[in-house]
């Protein structure tokens, strides 16, 4: 039966999955992980543990607009409204433990690499602390050179056998190093069909809708190292290649007018509303930083390789490697324009925003606007200014297309 | 005829323009969105003119309220549109800072007065027009007056807090501690220029800068703006109309190339 499913089906079934295998490996006594999402989940997924994803968690909790009882929760504990509110959200939870919306395990231990930002470290700290429970922690310095030095590489690999090592002691289980390695091979595989179905947003018309990729997102986070992941994507990625041989865009009705790229985190509470909008004017959103994000590829076997994929993680390289890679992604996508989500929770990609777009424009010379919103903070968006911008920045693709057709540009 | 529609927050703006392009006249009513306002403005714009609504060939409308008048031929932004007004206005400026009741905006243009990058302010009323009506009432005088106020003031009394809400608190305390109202009036408007300026930073600024919107006429806060972004400010000719002077030329552009 399950082949006959589609990738959406597919998709579904393996979230809810996801969500009610770990409530059940709770009520068995197993072990659960609360993780960060894009840390070495190898270890996990070798030594059985059951992982949830707190970031993904509390994003399903906004785009189901339950997030303002765990915010206020949080805040009222001391937690500033400036804290990532993924943070505060999680933090809510932990002490309310239940939601409409979705529902994690509480966790036996706690599994945290700050390769994606510093707010993570102290989070995470504070839930094993305030827990009782163990705290692996992947201590991962920012890149503020262009390449990963080595030295960061051969930090993080001691500091992967160092967990191998807390983990067997946590769970008093002998690390079984032919799992381990063909973890390492499905999350290898998992990560480039990723990247290769979300490679296919380059295709005139693209046959990705970004904003699906949104959702798709979830497994990358969530279940890398599992083969049904791999599989999903292999789906999707097949689907789609179907698409474009059809010559089918991103929507069944409704034609591709402007490409975008989209930075920053998804408004999940104002999905609807931020996606409508712009294909209301016919703009699809064709990739963003996430394709890279979860291109965490290395040769099976290969500790070395996999301590570079996860210190090389996009967050955590520097402003020239950042501004780098979405100059390729305009160029490589054929991008019309542009959209920053100025995503008050996120000071690590908002702090350097502004600089990256006066570099990209003066790069490209594709147009791009910013907005203020927020990945689960419901108050920070104004629906009236998105809509402004996002209109503007019409205006601008408009224009550059009339002036391209007249060979000004 | 073409006409421009500009519904603001606080007030509405129209303008007419001839078939050759020059502005038949514009009127502004001090009501914005959701009142009478623009009904207003254009019965007495229409009259003044001496045409009637018939003889319009093309609307566009733009402003905050702009997604709710139904009437118009087509919306456009009001930074497309002030873009296009102050271009046709004063065609050597680059740079227009517009001031209004609910946002904030810079804009840079190229030489032709196209759109090449803009910033606004964010989901606040810090840097708006809605601060100096606040500052206004807290010192008991019209938005009119705010300018004469600072334009005796011998200090400026600084504001710190960004926050509307905590300005409006931080003021009566400098009053009640004795500041003189013209010295708060300039530390209002400095506050504004402030923020104004660091958008200014974010778009980049060039050459002389233009100002449209009411905040215009208020001559003091040109004159601080100046000072804070260290270049000559100039106010835009019926510096209110601007949106609606772009709305109009955007109508007529936009009616040559359907027909």
């Amino acid at each position: 039966m399950e082949n006959t499913l589609t990738s959406k089906q597919l998709l579904a079934k393996l979230q809810s999955e996801h969500y009610a295998g770990a409530m059940q490996a709770k009520k068995e006594g197993k072990l659960v992980a609360w993780a960060t999402s894009i840390c070495p989940q190898e270890l996990l997924e070798t030594l059985d543990i059951d992982v949830v994803y707190p970031e993904n968690h509390a994003a399903a909790i906004g785009a189901r607009k339950d997030a303002p009882q765990f915010i206020a929760n949080a805040e009222a504990k001391g937690y500033s409204t400036d804290i990532c509110s993924y943070a505060r959200v999680n933090m809510g939870y932990a002490d309310i433990q239940f939601s409409e919306a979705e529902n994690i395990p509480m966790p036996d231990l706690i599994f945290c690499c700050s390769n994606i930002c510093n707010t993570v470290i102290k989070w995470y700290e504070n839930l094993a602390k305030t827990l009782h429970i163990p705290l692996v922690m992947f201590d991962m310095p920012f890149n503020h050179t262009f390449d990963v030095p080595e030295h960061s590489i051969r930090y993080m690999r001691g500091q992967i056998e160092y967990a191998i090592q807390q983990l067997v002691d946590i769970t008093g289980k002998k690390f079984d190093y032919d799992k381990f390695s063909e973890v390492m091979k499905v999350s290898s595989e998992s990560a480039l069909w990723w990247r290769r179905a979300t490679d296919l947003g380059r295709n005139h018309p693209s046959p990705l809708n970004g904003f699906d990729m949104f959702n798709y997102m979830a497994m990358i986070v969530c279940a890398r190292g599992k083969e049904s992941t791999r599989d999903l994507f292999k789906l999707w990625h097949d689907e789609m290649a179907e698409k474009v041989r059809l010559g089918k865009g991103p929507w069944k009705e409704g034609e591709e007018k402007y490409r975008i790229m989209w930075d920053g985190i998804a408004c999940w509470p104002h999905l609807s509303v931020t996606y409508k909008t712009l294909k209301k004017y016919g703009i699809n959103m064709v990739t963003s930083t996430y394709p890279e994000s979860w291109t965490i590829v290395y040769e099976q076997n290969d500790l070395d390789g996999m301590a570079r994929a996860y210190s090389a993680n996009y967050a955590n390289r520097n402003l020239d490697y950042g501004t780098g890679n979405v100059i390729k992604l305009v160029r490589d996508f054929d991008l019309d324009g542009i959209v920053y989500h100025s995503n008050r929770s996120c000071k690590l990609m908002d702090f350097r925003q502004y600089e990256v777009q006066r570099r990209i424009e003066g790069a490209t010379g594709v147009p791009s606007v910013v907005f203020d919103g927020d990945q689960t903070d419901p108050r920070i968006f104004s629906q009236a200014q998105y809509e402004t911008r996002i209109q503007a920045l019409v205006e601008m693709m408009e224009e550059n297309k009339i002036k391209k057709q007249r060979g000004d540009l | 005829m073409y006409l421009g529609i500009d519904i603001g927050s606080s007030s509405s703006k129209a303008a007419l323009l001839n078939e050759e392009g020059t502005i038949a006249g514009t009127q502004v009513v001090n009501l914005g969105t959701g009142t009478q306002g623009i009904q207003t403005a254009l019965d007495e714009l229409y009259e003044r003119a001496g045409i009637s609504p018939g003889q319009v060939l093309y609307t566009v409308v733009t402003g905050y309220g702009r997604l709710l008048y139904t009437e118009a031929d087509k919306q456009i932004t009001e930074i497309t549109c002030h873009a296009k007004g102050i271009h046709y206005l004063m065609p050597d400026v680059r740079t227009v800072v517009d001031i209004g009741g609910q946002d904030s905006k810079v804009i840079r243009m190229d030489s032709g007065g196209t759109v090449q990058n803009f910033v606004m302010n964010e989901k606040c009323a810090a840097g708006t027009g809605r601060f100096l009506e606040v500052m206004a009432r807290v010192l008991g005088c019209s938005i009119g007056d705010l300018s004469c106020l600072a334009a005796q003031a011998t200090q400026d009394v600084a504001i710190s807090s960004v926050c509307t809400v905590f300005a409006e608190s931080e003021v009566i305390s400098q009053l009640s501690q004795g500041q003189h109202p013209n010295d708060v009036a300039r530390g209002a408007l400095r506050a504004v220029a402030k923020r104004v300026a660091g958008l200014c930073g974010r778009v980049g600024v060039e050459d002389s800068v233009a100002m449209s919107g009411g905040v215009a006429l208020n001559q003091t806060m040109v004159e601080v703006l100046s000072q804070e972004l260290g270049r000559p400010v100039v106010p835009a000719p019926d510096s209110q109309a601007v949106g609606a002077i772009g709305a109009a030329l955007l109508a007529r552009e936009q009616y040559r190339k359907t027909r």
